[in-house]
């Protein structure tokens, strides 16, 4: 869809230059960046990283502060010796505001109460380590940065100690110390802020020493939010909050099947609707720019507009599933195998199932919106974004500009979950395009109808699996097949993502299954059928398919084997790897195999994504073919916790938002249009159906992991494991409906 | 028509069907209230008309003329109702986008009931939705937002009494 919105070749050609690098370069370029950094901001800064670029990107806000000495690219030091951390990562509802400051700080040895923070603009500096855009994604803002920004709070603590040296005149810094805010030698002490002016002048140290992790202050210590208070009196400011000079609010009709195009359209009515103040044609569909939302909204409805429906009004659900069906019996695109798979699935009995998982839409809170203001030497966009470099460049090739007139301001997100991951920067660029075609100052508002109709869906996936048990009762040969549309393709990430013809993405979690190890003969293979709908990344992306389907079938293969499903696993897992960790301590800590009370029953998942290995345990009872999640015991090792209330948070984060697609959430097409509307038949988790959930983190050194999107693939298959121990209905589809 | 809005009057000029979410955001510029779903399925918009809690998506603004309005910028000064501070000391928030309401609503449910079970905040609260997941620590704000509420009056009265 987005193809015939716009010419993406110039950013194609940029990101498959620099997008994804196997994560071991982070390094590499974080060296790269101090470099570039510290050559470019000689003489004007505290500490490093401010290039040309940069020093343009934020000119605007430092002339508004001038009271502030603008020191790096990531800290700010006030002479009131706040602080600010420019926060290159979008805030979205999973903690970065509060932990990825606690790095800064830790090594910055500041006040923590006098810490602030911002989105930083977009600029390169601000690019991830590893992916090489400016974004938040992948569950990986907390390692991918980890050791830069330590590195950027101990590089002006140190440039902060020399300028205190040069004011006592001291030469050795063995007896001086930093402690909250302050430089400290024998009885004498100068804050941060008295001093944050002469270190600006100093030269870049080049060896700046970390802390040890037994030095650390805040990291790894429970910390609260900081952006609580803001959101709490209604002050914090989310995308569609923003408001501009002579600012209209725009909405769109869109095409009502996937790929129609306008004929025709007739705005006589729309334009009679007091408050409309104009109507404009663009690419994704008609624009109505009203003096307020409701006027654009009433004037929307009253558009005439004659649709060229195409093909995409042929699609159905049913339709899809025969097709996905009839693929799933043969072989596909081989991701991951070993030994002759075929022969050894002629040697026994086979265990043969079909898992469903549907259409999702993200559903945030907040509904897309994006505002536009095209300036004489630019533009400026507001906006919730996960995506701030490809935001800025499609943009620019909108407008005609260098992405670097297109100024992006970050606000707050009102939940992201990939769909403000968006490589087509859907809603962006279409804000733009309304400001373009209408020469406005524009705040385009989706509806929540607008945001389930708009796509950008999950993946429908359908998944074939088929094993055979040895004598020992594990799996002798495993055969899983996958049917689904691929995320990546088409997309700026394919040329790295997409490998003989395997989307990375629509296998992850099975073809890297830890289970596949110990099984002599093995095979994942993919079908990526193409269909006019377009599918994005939804919290965990693949994961949220391969968690259920492989957490499922082990469970139907322990019960093959008629062993516990805990100790099956145990039995296929290697006793020290980190999904046994998990597993053993969720086991441990909900009391496993202890009674339960009448009626309940327990079902069992561990499934590692995003470099994080989680277990759960779901105790659920069923009554009237409803299902009731009471209790869920979560264990998490990923590695190295900066801060544990934020762990605690992401993981009931996940679990809610996995149970409600578990247990409710579906779309389905019928003649192209999508079935469901608004939360009253796209359901979501309710307050009154949220599980105690118990969170338990594996105390770990190992390799540091995700938290955003661990937490959801094994809610659905814990709970489906426990629907079938509790009734013996094997249910293989989702949303899980009982018979 | 003229809204009472927070304690401030307000005249605006809005069209008869024009909901009081939009009236808030639009005209008057007061954004802490979210638009969530438009049909009252989501508590993003609640607000109290009156002390009590209502849908301010579907509900035309001038059916409130005469009816003091309540919003999510008028229930403390700078964070520090109760409900706020509880909120806070149990780090509720993710995005936060629906914490107005989810906040609107608490407020609304502890003045009917001081002291409420989990079945009454399921039962008062299973209207605000939260993509986020944070029903399990609203849960618990809610419980220590009683208990402030509590501590509160007891302060009041010992002072008069002093």
């Amino acid at each position: 869809m987005w193809r015939d919105h716009t010419n993406l070749s110039g950013v194609v050609e940029e990101l498959t230059r620099i997008v994804p690098l196997e994560r071991e370069k982070a390094g590499t370029s974080r060296r790269a960046f101090l470099k570039v950094g510290a050559a470019a901001s000689a003489g004007l800064v505290v500490a490093c990283f401010m290039p040309l670029g940069m020093r343009r990107a934020l000119a605007e806000d430092v002339a508004k502060k001038p009271a502030q000495v603008p020191p790096n690219a990531f800290v700010r030091i006030a002479p009131d010796s706040s602080v600010t951390v420019l926060l290159k990562h979008s805030e979205m509802g999973q903690g970065v505001w509060t932990s990825i400051p606690m790095v800064v700080a830790d090594e910055l040895d500041c006040d923590w109460s006098k810490v602030r923070v911002e989105h930083a603009p977009a600029a390169p500096e601000y690019k991830h380590t590893v992916f090489g855009i400016q974004m938040t994604g992948g569950s990986t803002s907390t390692w991918e940065s980890f050791a830069q920004l330590r590195e950027a709070g101990a590089t002006a603590r140190a440039l902060l100690v020399a300028a205190a040296m040069k004011k006592w005149n001291i030469d050795a810094a063995s007896d001086i110390r930093t402690e909250n805010g302050y430089v400290i030698h024998g009885d004498k002490k100068l804050s941060y802020g008295e001093l944050a002016e002469a270190a600006s002048k100093l030269p870049m140290p080049t060896n700046v020493a970390l802390k040890k992790p037994e030095e650390f202050r805040l990291i790894g210590k429970p910390t609260r939010r900081l952006d609580s208070k803001a959101k709490v009196t209604g002050t914090a400011e989310f995308g569609i909050d923003v408001k501009r000079p002579n600012m209209l609010i725009a909405t769109v009709a869109r095409a009502p099947v996937f790929g129609a195009k306008v004929k025709s359209f007739d705005a006589a009515k729309a334009k009679a609707v007091a408050g409309v103040v104009d109507v404009v044609q663009v690419p994704s569909g008609v624009a109505v720019l009203g003096k307020h939302f409701w006027a654009a909204k009433q004037g929307r409805d009253a558009l005439v507009i004659d649709w060229d429906l195409g093909d995409g009004a042929k699609i159905s659900t049913e339709g899809l599933r025969a097709d996905y069906r009839k693929l799933a019996q043969t072989k596909g695109a081989v991701a991951k195998t070993a030994g002759d798979v075929d022969a050894a699935l002629k040697g026994g009995k086979v265990v043969e199932a079909e898992y469903e998982v549907p259409f999702l839409a993200h559903a945030p809170m907040e509904p897309e919106n994006c505002t536009v203001e095209i300036s004489k030497d630019g533009a400026d966009i507001w906006t919730g974004t996960q995506f701030q470099t490809l935001d800025q460049g499609l943009s620019a090739q909108i407008l005609g500009l260098k992405p670097e007139q297109v100024r992006v301001h970050t606000t707050f997100l009102g939940g992201g979950f990939g769909r403000r991951a968006n490589p087509t920067c859907d809603y962006v660029t279409e804000a733009v395009q309304v400001a373009k075609a209408s020469g406005k100052t524009v705040k385009v508002v989706w509806t929540r109808e607008d945001d389930i109709h708009g796509g950008y869906y999950r993946p429908m996936w359908l998944s074939r699996v088929r094993a055979t048990l040895g004598k020992d009762d594990k799996p002798a040969a495993w055969a899983q097949t996958i049917v689904g549309q691929s995320i990546i393709a088409g997309t700026p990430f394919a040329a790295a993502m997409i490998k003989d013809g395997v989307d990375a993405t629509s296998v992850e979690g099975a073809a890297d299954s830890p289970y596949l190890e110990s099984v002599p003969a093995h095979r994942v293979d993919l079908h990526s059928p193409t269909s006019p709908i377009s599918v994005l990344w939804w919290r965990s992306v693949g994961h949220s398919n391969t968690g259920f389907v492989v957490e499922s079938f082990v469970d139907e293969l322990a019960h093959a084997a008629k062993q516990d499903p805990l100790k099956y696993r145990q039995t296929l897992l290697p006793e020290k790897s980190r999904e046994r960790l998990a597993l053993d301590l969720a086991a441990e800590k909900f009391g496993w195999g202890k009674p339960l009370p009448k009626g309940h029953a327990a079902g069992i998942a561990v499934h590692q994504s995003f470099g994080s290995y989680v277990a759960q345990i779901a105790e659920v009872s069923v009554a009237d073919k409803k299902i009731t999640v009471h209790r869920v015991v979560c264990a998490i090792d990923c590695g190295p916790v900066v801060n544990p209330l934020t762990i605690e948070a992401q993981m009931q984060s996940g679990i809610a938002f996995g149970l409600g697609a578990a247990l409710h959430s579906e779309l389905t097409f019928k003649d192209g249009k999508v079935e469901q509307s608004n939360f009253h038949n796209y359901l979501v988790l309710r307050s009154n159906e949220m599980p105690k959930v118990e969170v338990h983190i594996v105390p770990s050194t190992d390799k540091m992991g995700g938290a955003g999107e661990p937490g959801t693939p094994p809610i659905a298959p814990a709970v489906a494991n426990a629907v079938f121990a509790a009734t013996g209905q094997r249910l293989r589809k989702l949303p899980l409906k009982l018979a | 028509m003229k809204l009472n809005v927070n304690g401030q009057e307000h005249e605006v000029d809005a069209p008869a069907d024009m909901p009081l979410l939009w009236v808030l955001r639009d005209l008057i510029g007061l954004t802490g209230t979210k638009f969530g779903c438009g049909m009252a399925q989501c508590g993003a918009c609640t607000v109290h008309a009156d002390g009590v809690a209502m849908r301010s998506c579907i509900t035309p603004a001038v059916a409130l003329a005469g009816k003091k309005i309540t919003t999510i910028e008028g229930i403390g000064k700078d964070g520090d109702h109760p409900v706020q501070r509880a909120w806070i000391e149990a780090d509720v928030v993710q995005c936060g986008y629906c914490q107005s309401g989810q906040i609107m609503a608490a407020v609304a449910l502890l003045k009917q009931k001081p002291q409420p079970t989990d079945a009454d905040i399921d039962a008062a609260m299973s209207g605000n939705l939260c993509r986020c997941g944070t029903y399990q620590r609203i849960r618990t704000a809610v419980h220590r937002a009683a208990e402030l509420t509590k501590i509160a009056a007891i302060a009041e009265e010992v002072q008069h009494v002093a």
